[in-house]
């Protein structure tokens, strides 16, 4: 079953896509061609459009792949991005005269923190309220980007004060580059995270304890004697810092300052990206890959076929839900089968 | 300087105007959260609904707007269902889905239909329908009874909704099914169904909401113009407790907050709008800690 | 002329999966009587009178209402028929209304004044009064129950059926309730009172029948009845019995180190509201399997999760020897994570000095070596470590979370019920190990809701009746303990 099924969702997502093209009347194939090569086609391609899109949002899918595991439902992973970005591009502004050694891991610790710092509020609530942290931090969100808008109206606006954005950044606060390319070394940082998750998982105690909280939480309190609620509060505040990251690197190797959307819903496809990958921190980097391909290939789908980039958005839907319904037969099955 | 009676009066016109759309999706959603799902599509509802307003009005009037925009909330609703209720799969994830699958398919067909240069249609709106001799009372006159015909229906579904759920056997059964599922079930409640139907009444609402959007305030559709509009429909309905008054106040709560940065600009203090925007989240963040009194969910919400 | 019974119900069977819970019973509930169904857990009483109320198809038999032959075939249909249930477990919306769950149950109309009118009429009717608007969460367990009658009521029933209705109940409250159910059939309706309390059936009850294993042992007018001939009826013969007739070599008749003592202690209920363990005063020794005997709902479970360190007691002393071994009631639900393989229930488990802990690092190969190992041990049928645990069979599941939970060496064993739903090699190899480590030193405490199962295991036995644990003095007939497990001999 591992494979099958995501394989199975992308062909369909595709699929899909290939027919309400040709419905609309676009040329199918020269747009799913624009779409490969917009994501494979090129060497500058792959590493200045895909790779990059793919690592926040491996970065993220990560964050919401450690929360599911525990239990704990993280829709608020856009928010945290904003939180850490913000808090990437206030430190990046005051670490000018400091060498990068110093100024980089400031930043970067100052967007883990408040990523984390972010969801705090969501956990203290499910903690003491028992309150349904998909709300929570949903709601929070929306807090997240009109901070943003305010920041960069306000506080951190840039200095001629005519646009809604922040001054760049200090040289020294971002990220090294590869040469002819766009990629930057948040790409070092995701795949560190990717193999700590997965040593998490795979190799500690710890990280098998929280996997058995999601998958049964009352055994795991009674036969394994975990603290079930501590737990999945840790994996939310995890999941928020790793979000929070995210937006770090996107401050500190792309954009090198702060705007509005920032974020083309990068905290919702990372949900995607999660799911798809079964939850596993080494599927979430193929995932992430193939959803970063996705979006840049879109970019480029819309230029030369002019068919509009949001349509990736139906492929990206149609694998969700494939994949969710392979779960949920799958769940059933298991019942039946039980003796 | 102002007539601060003009002020607040357009103050409380606004607000009420903000808030209608807010008010028929949260309404709609009180309907699907109180069967026990949660509806995490209802953003990508309304959008639906706002695109098939505008084609619908385009090719022969607002009504047919409003009704092939009803038309998509509850085919989104039906699918919806489909995977969360019948199926069984988890429905924050399936709604999520849902909601990126309106993104992509309304800016797809959107452009398709009014070309990537964004030469959009521009329609009229609905002009404001005052109620003879009530629009001219003080304040409260033009803010609830000068306004366009969507505001009426969704300040008349409050009521209604009350009245359905509280009053009638069919809301009695909708609301055992989101309270206690296994209970309704042995009592002979048909689970499924019952949830089905309050999704796909929650659909309907959000396709209206979107309608409204179009043809009431803006006249135009522009890609992603609900902006979260769904999901703070949602908060609404925690806020209001799932309770239809309280969601109507929730929702008008959510408008004045919103309106009041007009306010504020009028009388000239640059207090940054985006205070205004947040306040109301934190208000509902406020509410589920406590702070206003234990907030209960219906205890089936979000459980298969 | 004679009158028909309200319920003929002739020779019943009904098989579930390998369980023959009944086998062709007879039952006949006359008009306007109050009979007593009596036997002990798995008898098949719940199950009888579920057939009577739709919930249940027989495999055989026929059932006649009034005289005429009928096919309950729905709880609608029974409702249909007059026949009204009240079962075990509420089945009242939590978070509703007494009269909206009224309406809910009995189709009434919902409009509030005139529904709080008949919720009031309903309850002064028959002495049950209740609150039209108290939410049914808020209300005590005594209430909660008067609430599953009135909605069985509520619909005109003239022959209730009563699932164990004072097993929560306080002596108070279940006096009321059999007063109602008097008044009920003296009113001409008939009622089916499943029990297992004798001194209840003997004080209320016209008739009294009596099932074991599915069958009908005895059946006839309770006056003449005694409490010690019933509980023979119930629970078999009356000859005093060496308890434990295979003792474990290492007799721990005062030797062994104390490994459990409680002193004074105090369980609340798991649920919320009240006590469910008194003041337990008990003292378990290395090589002792001490038994506790126990009708469901009397604290039993309580105690031992508290033994076994997953309930926190209110008041008193608890001093348990580690580590301790606990083997929950539910295998699915407690004891295994059915999605996970089976080396990773291994692993649930994991104490930081198992071999496959390392410093906060699990070394899955030892652990999958150790758990194929264990499945050898105790001879579990499974393709490999490596499958989820819910593939597995009952009793096969059952002996991974022993083998996890024994191979700890561990110094008190506390089970629940260990061999629920298992056949008879499952149960003998379980029972085994049981006795193995006590032998081993371990100081076991078990309960199961066979009495016979823990007669069986026990060197000692106690009894918990009511949340007070009592223990059975030796050479106490099975007839004694029977009386003890339903007085508590107060």
């Amino acid at each position: 079953m591992a494979a099958k099924v995501p394989l199975l969702a992308i062909l369909l997502g595709v699929l899909l896509l290939a027919a309400g093209l040709t419905l609309a009347g676009y040329d199918a194939v020269a747009a799913l061609g624009a779409l490969w090569n917009g994501a494979f086609g090129s060497w500058y391609a792959f590493s200045s459009t895909t790779l990059v899109r793919a690592i926040p949002l491996t970065i993220i899918g990560l964050g919401i792949a450690l929360a599911f595991q525990g239990g704990a439902l993280n829709i608020g992973a856009e928010g945290q991005f904003y939180a850490g970005a913000i808090a990437a591009t206030w430190v990046g502004l005051h670490v000018a005269g400091r060498p990068p050694v110093v100024a980089l891991p400031s930043v970067l610790a100052a967007a883990l923190l408040a990523g984390g710092g972010w969801v705090v509020v969501p956990v203290w609530l499910r903690l003491r309220y028992g309150v349904l942290e998909v709300i929570s931090t949903l709601l929070l969100n929306f807090v997240a980007a009109s901070l943003v808008s305010l920041m960069v109206q306000g506080p951190l606006q840039e200095s001629r004060r005519i646009y809604p954005q922040s001054d760049p950044i200090a040289m020294t606060a971002r990220l090294p580059v590869l040469p002819g390319t766009r990629l930057h070394a948040g790409i070092v940082l995701m795949l560190l995270a990717a193999a700590g998750l997965w040593y998490l998982f795979a190799r500690t105690l710890w990280g098998f304890r929280l996997r058995a909280v999601g998958a049964g939480p009352r055994a795991a309190t009674i036969s394994g004697r975990i603290d079930a609620r501590r737990m999945a509060a840790v994996a939310l505040l995890g999941s928020g810092a790793l979000a929070g990251l995210a937006g770090g690197v996107e401050v500190t190797g792309v954009s090198y300052a702060l705007f509005q959307n920032l974020s083309p819903g990068y905290g919702f496809t990372g949900i995607a990206v999660a799911l798809l990958a079964r939850l596993k921190p080494l599927g979430v980097l193929a995932t992430g890959l193939l959803f970063g391909a996705l979006e840049a290939g879109a970019g480029a789908m819309q230029r030369e076929a002019g068919v509009p980039a949001v349509a990736v958005y139906v492929v990206e839907a149609v694998v969700i839900l494939v994949v969710l319904l392979a779960d949920a037969a799958a769940r059933r099955n298991l019942l039946r089968t039980a003796t | 300087m102002t007539d601060p009676v003009v002020l607040i009066g357009g103050f409380l016109a606004a607000a009420v105007r903000v808030a209608t759309p807010l008010l028929l999706a949260a309404t709609g959603e009180t309907l699907t959260e109180r069967s026990g799902v949660i509806n995490l599509g209802l953003e990508g509802m309304m959008l639906a609904g706002a695109l098939a307003a505008t084609l619908g009005a385009s090719a022969s009037g607002p009504w047919t707007g409003f009704a092939v925009a009803v038309l998509a909330g509850i085919l989104l609703a039906l699918l919806f269902a489909a995977v969360s209720i019948v199926a069984q799969a988890d429905q924050i994830i399936a709604g999520t889905a849902i909601t990126l699958a309106a993104v992509g398919l309304t800016g797809t067909v959107y452009r398709e239909a009014f070309g990537a240069g964004g030469a959009g249609l521009t329609l009229p709106t609905l002009a404001p329908l005052a109620v003879p001799g009530l629009s001219r009372l003080p304040l409260l006159g033009p803010a609830l009874f000068a306004q366009p015909m969507p505001t009426y229906v969704a300040l008349l579904a409050v009521p209604i909704s009350w009245w359905f759920l509280f009053r009638t056997r069919a809301g009695l059964l909708l609301r055992a099914t989101g309270e206690g599922a296994a209970e309704a079930r042995a009592a002979g409640v048909r689970i499924n169904a019952v949830r089905t139907a309050a999704t796909v009444a929650g659909g309907a609402f959000a396709g209206l909401a979107g309608a409204t959007l179009v043809l009431a305030q803006v006249g135009s559709f522009a890609e992603n113009m609900t902006a979260g509009r769904g999901y703070v429909a949602i908060a609404i309905v925690v806020l209001g407790r799932w309770h239809p008054i309280g969601v109507a106040i929730a929702a008008l709560l959510f408008g004045a907050a919103t309106a009041l940065q007009f306010v504020f600009q009028a009388i000239g203090l640059a207090v940054p709008y985006q205070l205004f925007l947040m306040l109301p989240y934190v208000l509902t963040l406020l509410a589920l800690g406590g702070a206003v009194g234990r907030v209960r969910a219906p205890a089936e919400l979000g459980r298969g | 002329m004679t009158v028909p019974p309200a319920l003929a119900m002739r020779g019943i069977a009904k098989r579930f999966g390998s369980v023959q819970a009944l086998r062709g019973a007879d039952f006949m509930l006359g008009q306007g009587e109050l009979h007593a169904l009596l036997g002990e857990n798995g008898a098949g009483k719940t199950t009888l009178m579920r057939v009577a109320f739709g919930l249940v198809r027989p495999d055989a038999g026929e059932v006649a209402v009034l005289g005429v032959p009928r096919a309950v075939a729905s709880p609608r249909a029974a409702r249909r028929l007059g026949i009204g249930m009240v079962h075990q477990h509420f089945t009242s919306v939590p978070e509703l209304s007494v009269a909206e769950n009224l309406a809910l149950a009995a189709g009434w109309p919902v409009a509030p004044m005139p529904l709080r009118a008949r919720v009031q009429e309903l309850g002064e009717r028959y002495g049950l009064p209740l609150d039209a608007d108290a939410r049914v969460s808020g209300l005590s367990v005594g209430l909660k129950q008067r609430l599953e009658i009135l909605k069985a009521l509520a619909s005109d029933a003239r022959i209730l059926l009563l699932d164990e209705p004072t097993a929560v109940l306080a002596p108070g409250e279940a006096d009321e309730l059999l007063r109602v159910v008097r008044e009920f059939t003296r009113a001409g309706g008939s009622a089916v009172l499943i029990t297992h309390k004798l001194d209840e059936a003997l004080a209320v009850a016209d008739r009294v029948t009596v099932l074991r294993q599915g069958a009908v042992v005895f059946t006839g007018a309770v006056a003449g009845l005694t409490a010690a001939s019933l509980a023979r009826a119930m629970i078999g013969d009356s000859e005093s019995l060496n308890l434990s007739p295979a003792r474990p070599p290492a007799d721990a008749s005062g030797d062994g180190a104390v490994l459990v003592r409680l002193d004074d202690l105090e369980v609340p209920r798991e649920s919320g509201y009240g006590l469910a363990v008194r003041r337990a005063t008990l003292g378990i020794r290395s090589g002792e399997i001490v038994g506790v005997a126990a009708v469901e709902g009397n604290g039993q479970r309580e105690l031992l999760r508290a033994v076994a360190g997953r309930l926190q007691p209110l008041r008193g002393r608890r001093e348990v020897a580690g580590p301790i071994a606990f083997i929950p009631e539910d295998r699915t639900t407690e004891g295994l994570i059915p999605s996970l393989s089976l080396t990773e229930n291994i692993v649930l488990g994991s104490r930081h000095d198992d071999p496959w802990i390392r410093r906060g690092r699990v070394d899955w190969k030892v652990a999958r070596g150790r758990t194929a190992a264990l499945l050898q041990e105790y001879a579990v049928t499974a393709p490999g470590p490596d499958v989820p645990a819910g593939s597995l069979s009952g009793g096969n599941q059952q002996k991974v979370v022993l083998g996890r939970e024994l191979s700890r060496q561990p110094r008190v064993v506390v089970a629940e019920n260990p061999t629920r739903g298992l056949d008879l090699r499952a149960t003998e190899a379980i029972h085994a190990r049981l006795r193995d480590a006590a032998a081993n030193g371990a100081a076991v405490l078990v309960y199961s809701s066979d009495l016979d199962e823990v007669l069986a295991l026990a060197g000692r036995l106690l009894v918990a009746a009511r949340g007070s644990i009592s223990e059975v003095p030796a050479g106490a007939t099975r007839a004694e303990i029977g009386e003890l497990m339903v007085t508590g001999g107060r």
